[in-house]
């Protein structure tokens, strides 16, 4: 088993390579379709990371955790965003974006450069070869944040909350790759609630207000007397 | 056995509910059930102050003083809250609208009910989550589009939190290697001295941030004032008067954690960013213009001064915070029905459209006046009492630049919110812009004002000795 620990930490490497280039996507992309495919593809790279450091690690329980996780994240979840949230939401190619493409990026490419420091605040990896998920998950948390506040539309603002929820679990996959199975088994089944809740809000936003372009909603705000 | 039927008894009861058998049988079932639940609650405080054991589950469902003190009042607050529906909610002419009304009611409360039950930090993070999901639709219940876009706001912010603090939480497991005592409250408190402080300090720290902005922590408090003013008034009892003391009461069980350890200085952290919430809702307060914010704030400002008080640290001060958290529940549940009486008979939520309330609807315009002077903290009611014996242990811990601004920031807002009121319920009806439709209150809402309003005169004079025992114990499980 010793001889495939370098193997499964590069491999784990590329992984952590393509959560990251996701989350850059996450952001970055214009098309709806675009942002739920860079979720499914970030989704998937959390469960190849799962079943890496559940092998690496020898932690059984967490190849049960990627077989939840891979049946609710890459699958339910868009297939709820599709039943709930109307089809002309996602037909629509632009999302609007506080900031554009370009600043964005640049923003992120910061953020991610303070996740690498911040992460030495928190504790290392479990086993070296998870080393890599800290700062990398990190990075994530800090993106979902950033494609949160900037995304005005309500869809890609709940995959923004969905990408916290990957970076956190990237990061902490590998800090506490022992958590109790049944704590581990309510995270992915927290997520499927939410989507469903949202994706219901989001339509009643879009019959009520006319719109899901959240960023739009300012009616309720702390003024001066009128 | 009785904490599993506190768990259970409000799932039956939302299922009963979502059943179309006519009106009357889902808000009765919810009373019913939730008064049920209140009694359950209370005996199990009782079991925990004789200093009997109450362990459903070891490790997993436990009971002891600061949770068995906010398990009573969620249930307390539950079911007046469940009373004053039945005759707000009455106007609701949709049967299947009212029926999911009180489905998702019961399925609220028990995910509240959850989080003082389980002991173990991952199952506290997910029942917290299950608070925020299942109040979603309560905040969008009146259907409007302002309710909608503060159902949105309320949801993004605070579901967002929580993903942050997922990652605090499974920090905090690590905590486990570095001994061995089980993953719970108490577990970790006896671990704290052997776990490296970068665990406990990041873990709370993303903890803090996370959870802050569910329980309206200041700065990502901006969700707090629009749901409580979209929201139906039973509903905003529930949020502020429980909903963020749950929330808080989880950052507070890490406070002992981080003391145990001994190398980090926790109370720092509590008291700087207890006193920027206490701060900044005392400003906001001066200007709002509804009065369902204005209660929403003080609820910010609440949070503030039980946070602070927890960071004072002694047993004084860890005395008043869970005294402050008893009555700021008791209070603010009071305010928001009494808010949602006087929206009853105005029908609407400006200050300024309101004039001589106490002409128009002499019960409203009593319940707001009485509400308001609690609230901020006139003697001899029992906000005063708390907020008092907070200041004391303050100047008694030396820590005189802190209890000096949470002195200024309390007397502020007590001058903001009498002076809103006062307008509202004294000044010159004529003035008002508005129709005043004179109805009268329902019954079920002027009983829950009486209801709601005893304890909080009660106490002020007069604390039950197995109340005070339970305050001591809670204060221990702080300060351990």
């Amino acid at each position: 088993m010793a001889n495939f620990a370098p193997v499964l930490a590069s491999l784990n490497g590329l992984a952590a390579g393509a959560f990251l280039m996701s989350a850059f996507g996450l952001l970055a992309t214009r098309q709806m379709q675009g942002c739920l495919r860079f979720y499914k593809l970030q989704s998937l790279t959390v469960i190849a990371s799962i079943v890496l450091i559940a092998i690496g690690m020898h932690v059984p329980d967490l190849l049960a955790v990627a077989l939840l996780d891979f049946a609710i994240k890459p699958l339910l979840i868009p297939w709820l965003l599709r039943r709930y949230v109307r089809e002309e939401i996602f037909r629509r190619r632009e999302i609007d974006q506080v900031l554009n493409i370009p600043g964005s990026l640049l923003v992120a490419l910061v953020l991610t450069l303070i996740a690498y420091f911040l992460a030495g605040l928190l504790p290392p990896a479990s086993d070296a070869m998870g080393n890599i998920n800290v700062p990398i998950g990190l990075a994530g948390l800090l993106l979902g944040a950033f494609t949160l506040a900037v995304r005005r539309e309500a869809v890609p603002q709940l995959i923004g909350i969905f990408g916290i929820e990957n970076g956190s679990l990237f990061a902490g996959i590998a800090i506490a790759p022992r958590l109790p199975l049944v704590a581990e088994m309510a995270f992915p089944f927290d997520m499927l609630i939410v989507a469903l809740v949202i994706g219901i809000l989001t339509r009643i936003t879009h019959e009520r207000v006319g719109t899901t372009e959240v960023g739009a909603l300012r009616s309720l705000r702390e003024e001066a007397a009128k | 056995m009785s904490l599993f039927a506190i768990l259970a008894l409000p799932l039956v009861a939302a299922v009963i509910s979502w059943l179309p058998l006519g009106r009357r049988l889902a808000p009765a079932t919810t009373l019913g059930i939730s008064s049920i639940t209140l009694i359950l609650a209370v005996t199990s405080a009782l079991r925990v102050t004789a200093g009997r054991p109450v362990v459903a589950a070891p490790n997993w469902v436990e009971l002891d003083g600061l949770s068995a003190l906010v398990l009573v009042l969620v249930a307390l607050v539950a079911a007046t809250a469940a009373l004053f529906s039945w005759g707000y909610i009455a106007r609701e002419q949709d049967a299947r609208h009212l029926r999911r009304y009180y489905a998702n009611y019961n399925l609220f409360v028990c995910s509240l009910l959850t989080v003082p039950l389980v002991v173990e930090p991952a199952l506290v993070w997910t029942a917290v989550e299950l608070t925020t999901i299942t109040g979603v639709y309560l905040v969008a219940f009146d259907d409007t589009p302002e309710a909608v876009e503060a159902a949105w706001k309320y949801s993004i912010l605070t579901i967002m939190g929580g993903a942050m603090a997922l990652l605090g939480f499974i920090v905090l497991y690590r905590a486990t290697r570095f001994g061995d005592a089980p993953f719970t409250w108490t577990g970790l408190v006896v671990l704290g001295p052997k776990v490296s402080p970068d665990v406990l300090e990041s873990a709370f720290l993303l903890i803090l941030v996370g959870f802050g902005a569910k329980a309206g922590l200041v700065p990502l408090h901006t969700w707090l004032p629009d749901a409580h003013s979209q929201a139906p008034s039973p509903i905003c009892a529930l949020l502020s008067g429980v909903k963020t003391t749950v929330v808080l009461y989880v950052i507070l069980r890490m406070l002992p954690i981080l003391n145990a350890s001994g190398r980090i200085d926790v109370d720092r952290w509590a008291i700087i960013v207890g006193l920027v919430s206490v701060g900044t809702a005392a400003f906001l307060i001066l200007q709002v213009t509804d009065y369902k914010r204005l209660f929403a704030f003080s609820t910010v400002e609440h949070m503030g001064i039980i946070l602070t008080a927890a960071g004072l640290g002694g047993a004084g001060a860890h005395y008043g915070a869970v005294y402050q958290i008893l009555n700021h529940s008791l209070t603010k549940s009071f305010c928001f029905f009494a808010a949602g009486s006087a929206l009853l008979a105005v029908d609407t939520r400006e200050i300024a459209d309101v004039r001589g309330l106490i002409r128009t609807s002499p019960a409203a315009g009593a319940a707001l006046l009485f509400g308001g002077i609690a609230i901020a903290g006139a003697p001899p009611l029992a906000v005063f009492l708390s907020e008092f014996s907070i200041l004391r242990s303050g100047i008694a811990a030396q820590q005189y630049v802190a209890t000096g601004l949470m002195a200024a920031f309390v007397v502020i807002a007590f001058f903001g919110i009498l002076n809103h009121l006062n307008r509202m319920v004294f000044g010159n009806a004529a003035l008002a812009g508005t129709h005043t439709v004179a109805i009268k209150l329902p019954l079920s809402c002027v009983t829950t004002l009486f209801l709601a309003a005893a304890p909080i005169i009660v106490l002020g004079v007069y604390m039950p000795p197995p109340l005070h025992r339970l305050l001591q114990m809670a204060a221990q499980s702080l300060s351990r």
